[in-house]
């Protein structure tokens, strides 16, 4: 059999709790980052320069390297109008694009309906945690959640195996739409099959794989190797998404030592990750997108930071032409928004760019409405 | 006598969390009425020993955290004598919703939910006043920001839209947007005190405050209503009028008796028993806005009683009636809530966090390819456990029964783990996943453990099919 050319797929990580922007992509040129931040400064020389005016996080190594071979795009002062520093209520509008109304449908789950509208495969899209975030949601489409592939299905507890076989052949009768039944039976139905399916194509990932780099030891770690195991074993997968848990970027205190520590492990994650998609000749499909639902206030409250505005996005990939892009806004004063970096990109002109530049879709439907894009694509 | 137990496991999984077969025996002797006289008033029955359970949980004596808060409620509603109680916390907390992760009070939040508990009962009017003076309500929708002169309408209009009336009724809208500004202000000058910032020292306690120079105490017209109205006047014109009667006796109907559509469609789309709604409305009217009569008539009433496996179990009430099913907590408290705390939210609903001001969408949206085999995979390793408590019951009075046959044995597992009713093709594929695991001796030591773990393995079966996802 010939191998067919892969589809794009995108990753999506999501950094909860309000990342930090200013000390992640460090305003170093700005002397008023050096006023702002008494307590919370990184000096000049330990700045990974990516510019005469700013620079990486010195945890952010990996990082670097993978900007410096031109495969990072750093979107700066990325946020959206009316911002409440509200985790829920931000997170809700990067789920769903809707920053002025309460809204059910997520963005990717959109995504997903329009990349498969027949429903063809089951695991189009992929969450790897506990739970569904809102942005993979949409009522009818299916989306497979797994919180641990080596032990993903149905009733992976029933461990002899012929026992496990009958009940999965038991399960499936049941589930088998009849004639007689409502519709929330035959939702359930179809629900329950799809499951099924789903937990049956994903069982046999783990096992196509092999692979020399070893991944750090934490959850985003952990799920990033199960991604790859999947884009690897060709299951047709083109939505990734995964989120780092308990709102772990949300720095009120012991910001320096955390946020070295986070920007540590993201670094070092992603790095992993497109090594072992390179050492399968993968690098070309993927692209990754990082995210945190807003950014922090410009001064420091003495150990840490509180609920800001304007953040930071970064995309990664191959294909993804390197560089910074927007403007990095300004720390000055005057020109702060009441204390915040003023957001001057709209993260629907991101969200369009990846569906469009990259997956090749319509992306009005999706992201409801036209916004401006970035040239991110060679 | 098993038709009392079906109705009584009906009524306690509605007006509770289900129960052991032993408490659904006693219940049944005790009868049904006489039941749901018990349940209607959980203050006179038992409450928790907090003392010596924040013993051994001290997190659960400050509870800052809502994980804490979170575990306790669970702890509650699995192991505490009041199970309305704690049912209708969970009801008024989908529908007069607040989530922390706004608020970031767990304190505050919680204390929120447990008025629900103390009024959840009681008249509507006092329930809506002491929402609207709520401080974890005051921040969350905003209300601290609505001054005189200068009003902020996002509590003023959930007030009206999500917690007493809806938009509309019968296709015509039920308010204006002007009945929305007016009702903002008359809320003015609701506000709370203990503004203090989060760090260093931590959070204090909020109190309402009401700030008599922040009050717009200017002429108002609500609901056609013309005066100087207050909040209080507010909340009585509102609790008067035939729209909030209907909705939240719709509201009831969709939690106790069977699957409504989603309330945002209410106000285009007729209840599914008009005739049941107007019975309830009429007890609404007939005893001051009081929930507790309310109730008494819905739960007496046959389109309760015919209603069975008529709704879609959500998440804490599965969580919960498994636990109690198996009983895990007979011999005292022992290890488990942090992880019991938590699997709500994995399967969708996570307490103190509803996915907006809405609420969640009850019915089948509970259900997605992920949640479902969190559902199944969660709830079957809980059944399959012999050793537990509740399913050694399960397995002991069901080897007290003597030889049966494949058919007989599943037909006593559906009885004993519910009794969960089943169509024909469900039941016939369970009998013969049972033929397939052969003979069901139970002579030799040997025989009888092989036994249960077929009874294990059939109950596993059961939680696996569709019938079971529904209350």
């Amino acid at each position: 059999m010939t191998t067919t050319k892969k589809d794009p797929v995108l990753v999506v990580v999501q950094l909860s709790g309000g990342n930090d922007a200013i000390n992640t992509v460090i305003p170093y040129g700005d002397p008023n980052y050096y006023d702002e931040r008494p307590a919370l400064q990184v000096p000049e020389k330990q700045v990974l320069a990516l510019s005469n005016q700013v620079g990486f996080h010195p945890a952010m190594g990996p990082l670097k390297k993978l900007y410096d071979e031109g495969k990072v795009a750093v979107i700066q002062g990325v946020g959206f109008p009316h911002c409440n520093r509200s985790h829920f209520r931000s997170m809700d509008v990067w789920h769903t694009c809707e920053p002025d109304k309460f809204a059910t449908e997520g963005w990717l789950g959109r995504t997903i309906r329009d990349l498969d509208p027949t429903k063809e495969n089951v695991v189009t899209g992929v969450n790897y945690g506990r739970g569904l975030p809102h942005a993979l949601m949409l009522p009818g489409v299916p989306v497979a959640s797994v919180a641990n592939l080596e032990a993903y299905g149905l009733l992976p507890g029933i461990e002899e195996q012929e026992q496990r076989l009958s009940a999965l052949d038991t399960f499936t009768r049941i589930y088998s739409p009849t004639m007689e039944t409502s519709f929330t039976h035959e939702y359930l139905s179809q629900t329950g099959m799809d499951a099924f399916k789903g937990a049956d194509i994903l069982k046999t990932v783990p096992e196509k794989y092999a692979s020399s780099v070893e991944y750090g030891n934490n959850s985003v770690a952990r799920y990033l190797r199960m991604m790859a195991q999947t884009i690897i074993a060709d299951v047709g997968t083109r939505i990734f998404y995964t989120t780092s848990p308990y709102n772990s970027f949300d720095l009120h205190g012991s910001a320096m030592t955390l946020q070295a520590k986070l920007w540590t492990d993201v670094a070092n994650y992603v790095k992993d990750f497109f090594d072992d998609l390179h050492e399968h000749n993968l690098g070309d499909h993927v692209t990754m997108l990082l995210f945190s639902e807003f950014g922090r206030r410009v001064k420091d409250n003495g150990s840490g930071t509180d609920h800001g505005t304007g953040g930071v996005a970064l995309v990664v990939g191959d294909k993804v032409k390197g560089g910074l892009y927007s403007e990095y806004p300004s720390l000055t004063p005057a020109k702060q928004a009441d204390g915040d970096l003023q957001f001057n990109y709209d993260f629907r002109g991101l969200y369009a760019t990846l569906l469009e530049q990259w997956m090749g879709l319509d992306s009005k439907p999706i992201v409801n409405g036209t916004f401006e894009q970035l040239d991110l694509y060679a | 006598m098993p038709e009392d137990i079906g109705l009584m496991a009906h009524l306690l999984r509605r007006a509770g969390f289900g129960a052991t077969r032993a408490e659904l025996e006693a219940y049944a002797d005790k009868g049904y009425e006489a039941t749901v006289e018990e349940l209607l008033y959980p203050e006179r029955l038992p409450d928790l020993e907090y003392d010596l359970l924040e013993r051994y949980m001290e997190e659960w004596h400050d509870r800052a955290a809502t994980d804490a808060s979170r575990q306790l409620w669970f702890y509650r509603m699995i192991v505490g004598k009041r199970p309305l109680e704690e049912k209708m916390a969970l009801f008024w907390h989908g529908i007069l919703c607040t989530g922390d992760a706004k608020v970031l009070h767990g304190r505050m939040t919680a204390a929120q939910v447990e008025m629900f508990r103390s009024r959840g009962l009681g008249s509507l009017r006092t329930l809506l006043l002491e929402l609207a003076r709520n401080p974890a309500m005051i921040f969350y929708l905003d209300n601290w920001m609505s001054h005189k002169g200068s009003i902020n309408e996002n509590f003023g209009r959930e007030l009206l839209e999500l917690f007493s009336m809806g938009v509309g009724k019968d296709g015509q809208p039920n308010y204006t947007e002007d009945d929305v500004k007016e009702c903002a202000r008359a809320f003015t000058g609701w506000t709370y005190t203990g503004h203090i910032p989060r760090y260093p020292y931590g959070r204090y306690d909020w109190q309402f405050l009401y700030d008599p120079a922040d009050h717009d105490d200017g002429e108002k017209t609500f609901l056609g209503e013309t005066g100087r109205w207050n909040g209080e006047d507010i909340i009585d014109i509102i609790v008067r009028q035939p729209a909030c009667a209907r909705f939240i006796c719709r509201h009831l109907y969709n939690f106790f008796v069977a699957d409504e559509p989603q309330v945002a469609q209410w106000m285009m789309s007729p209840p599914r028993d008009m005739a049941a709604i107007e019975t309830l409305e009429k007890a609404y009217f007939d005893n001051n806005y009081e929930i507790r009569p309310v109730l008494r008539v819905l739960l007496n009433s046959d389109f309760f009683k015919n209603a069975r496996f008529s709704r879609v179990k959500t998440p804490a009430e599965q969580v919960v009636s498994i636990i109690k099913l198996v009983d895990y907590f007979k011999e005292g408290f022992r290890p488990g809530m942090e992880s019991i705390g938590y699997e709500s939210e994995y399967m969708g609903m996570e307490l103190y966090e509803p996915p907006t001001v809405e609420g969640w969408h009850y019915g089948k949206e509970w259900i997605d390819s992920g949640t479902l085999l969190e559902r199944i995979n969660w709830t079957a390793e809980w059944v399959g456990q012999t050793d537990l408590p509740g399913i050694k019951d399960i397995v002991d009075r069901l080897m007290s029964r003597g030889a049966m046959s494949p058919k007989e044995f599943v037909e006593g597992c559906l009885d004993l783990i519910g009794p969960v009713e089943v169509t024909e093709e469900t039941l016939r594929s369970l009998i013969e996943f049972a033929e397939k695991g052969g003979e069901l001796r139970q002579s030799t030591e040997e025989e009888r453990s092989a036994f249960a773990r077929k009874v294990g393995q059939m109950l596993q079966m059961i939680v696996s099919t569709q019938e079971f996802q529904f209350a």
